[in-house]
């Protein structure tokens, strides 16, 4: 990891689209190890962000540093190689495959079957597909989802679909996991069950954070920081009761006015 | 799948069926050896079909394109396979069988090879730089490529027609009571059936294969989970070229080809595909097993059958049916790769 301890650093990254600007030269940092949330208005430039961490777009400026590594533009399965794992605001599974397909399908580059090996089916390709099929329905039972490896995945419900992406994401063995408004849809029971997990990601896997929330229950619960983006800035970054106390982020939030 | 159909509508479609079925029952009963030789011909027609129309449904499942160039990448295929088998191999009817079966698996070989790198090129070429662009731009660029692929086999092999019809013998395996077998018949299937058995374990089986089901249900996600999802498109194309190779010898064993017959076999097998449910590989292959069928009952049969000069009004018939009532397909889900 880098000298400064940040698995992720951000530096004045930006995005525009056409004359919008999406995201303006943001500074950013996710300390190793730690839980990180991004917060802000809708149309905030939060998932803009996310995709750039991730991949799907070039920032138009700026630098993105995963490690020491520069991932500026590099493309998303590159990037997913190097351990960053993500899930997204809306469930995108693969629909027609079961959910150990899914994970499965997570751990595409973290196994070596080429065509040439897969036709010739060595020993070690077979060890090899044995080994990754028992990894996933662990990562299934530990992602809570004991009993559903052969349901297709668009037959599951709601809450487990999340899951399933949550295990999905940790099939890629990630360093760093990007959640895109984990909780949006569940119910208090699952989003406090969901809490749980996440933290239990940490503490159990040892795995930094970075979520977009929009319950500030599981924000201000969970994250040891909090950004938060508003029309594309940066307007306030700190502990959770730091965030919740800015001026600028009430206002952001609630309008101008509301904070006096 | 809930959209009430006009009652009019639904009672004409029974009344074809019915028509459909009083007919095949009818000749069946004419002249049953004359139905069985007919349907031995029409599953010949399916395989060759079935190989075409894979390749439609393979792309179009991984890009929603209509790769209007594969009938075109077809046909050359079957030329090249000329060169190949007859000009450098020299295999001709007098070869003995040995050689002559050692000529043609290296020619399929060695054309599924080059039309597997071929048709990865047409899509690095001329798709790559559009996949964002609106889907117009990828379509009319897919008829553009058809033209030049068309040309191309034009420049080459100029207007006349190439055959290699006298290579498999046409001597009979069995009779029985008037229903007779060719060896030509029983090698078409030989070759088809051990390419879809390596097709399907392919795609449903290996890591590649799984990387390539998974671009065709979403193409972010895919690449989220550290899929390469340009290498899996060229996969994908390049398993379509190959297929398109396998069916261009097949045809070039069985029939005269020249420059431009692939512009109507690709229809036909278009057809199959969308007949099936486009993106859906079992559905091209049904597709096409029923087209090629009909194709043969109506050019074969005798009893009251419209004959050879409607088949294709037929076959385009079923295509603007299904696009207006069923768009789906028989094995209708909207979604690419079912399987």
């Amino acid at each position: 990891m880098a000298a400064n301890g940040d698995i992720l650093t951000a530096r004045s990254v930006r995005k525009e689209f056409g004359g919008l600007v999406a995201v303006n030269d943001v500074d950013f940092a996710i300390p190793t190890g730690s839980i990180v949330s991004l917060i802000g208005p809708n149309g905030a430039g939060k998932t803009t962000f996310f995709n750039m961490l991730t991949g799907v777009y070039k920032p138009t400026a700026g630098r993105i540093l995963f490690g020491a590594t520069d991932v500026t533009g590099k493309p998303p399965h590159a990037i997913t190689e190097l351990g960053i794992g993500r899930t997204f605001q809306n469930i995108r599974l693969f629909e027609h495959m079961t959910a150990l397909e899914n994970v499965l399908v997570g751990m595409h580059s973290r196994l070596s079957g080429g065509i040439f090996r897969s036709i010739l089916r060595t020993p070690g390709l077979r060890r090899e597909e044995r080994e990754a099929r028992d990894r996933a329905r662990e990562l299934l039972r530990y992602s809570g989802l004991r009993g559903r490896d052969d349901e297709l995945a668009r037959n599951l419900p709601y809450g487990d679909q999340r899951r399933l992406e949550v295990a999905r994401a940790l099939a890629t063995e990630p360093k760093l996991v990007l959640l895109d408004e984990p909780t949006a849809g569940m119910n208090p029971q699952e989003t406090a069950a969901f809490t749980d997990f996440v933290s239990r990601l940490r503490t159990e896997q040892g795995l930094s954070i970075l979520m977009i929330e929009h319950d500030m229950k599981v924000v201000m619960g969970i994250s040891d920081r909090v950004t938060v983006l508003d029309y594309g800035e940066k307007i306030a970054e700190g502990s959770p009761a730091e965030v919740q106390a800015d001026e600028r982020v009430i206002e952001a939030y609630l309008g101008r006015g509301a904070a006096a | 799948m809930n959209r009430r159909r006009p009652g009019f509508v639904s009672a004409l479609g029974l009344a074809l069926v019915v028509l459909l079925v009083i007919w095949l029952v009818g000749n069946f009963v004419n002249s049953p050896s004359e139905f069985v030789n007919v349907l031995f011909i029409g599953l010949n027609y399916g395989a060759v079909y079935g190989l075409v129309a894979l390749g439609y449904t393979i792309i179009y499942g991984i890009l929603q394109l209509i790769n209007f160039a594969h009938g075109d990448v077809f046909a050359l295929s079957g030329l090249v396979s000329w060169t190949l088998l007859v000009s450098w191999l020299g295999i001709t009817e007098d070869s003995a069988m040995l050689v002559t079966v050692a000529g043609i698996l290296i020619t399929l070989v060695v054309a599924m090879a080059f039309f597997a790198a071929v048709n990865a090129g047409i899509e690095f070429v001329a798709y790559r730089r559009l996949r964002s662009a609106p889907r117009l731009a990828a379509l009319i660029t897919a008829v553009g490529v058809s033209f030049i692929v068309q040309n191309v086999a034009l420049a080459i092999y100029d207007v006349d027609f190439r055959s290699a019809t006298g290579l498999i013998p046409r001597t009979d395996i069995f009779v029985a009571g008037g229903v007779s077998y060719q060896w030509n018949k029983l090698f078409v299937l030989l070759v088809t059936v051990p390419v879809l058995i390596l097709l399907t374990w392919f795609v449903r089986a290996t890591r590649q294969g799984k990387a390539m089901r998974a671009t065709a249900q979403d193409r972010d996600a895919a690449a989220m989970m550290g899929i390469n999802v340009n290498r899996t498109i060229s996969i994908s194309f390049a398993l379509a070229g190959a297929l398109a190779a396998s069916a261009g010898l097949l045809y070039l064993l069985s029939f005269n080809m020249r420059y431009d017959t692939g512009f109507e076999l690709g229809l036909i097998a278009f057809t199959a595909a969308v007949l099936g449910g486009i993106g859906n590989l079992t559905g091209a292959l049904l597709g096409a097993f029923t087209i090629g069928l009909i194709q043969a009952f109506n050019e074969g049969l005798t009893w009251y059958t419209p004959g050879s000069d409607w088949t294709r009004s037929i076959v385009f018939g079923i295509l603007i049916a299904i696009l207006v009532f069923r768009p789906e397909g028989l094995l209708g889900e909207r979604t690419p790769e079912g399987a």
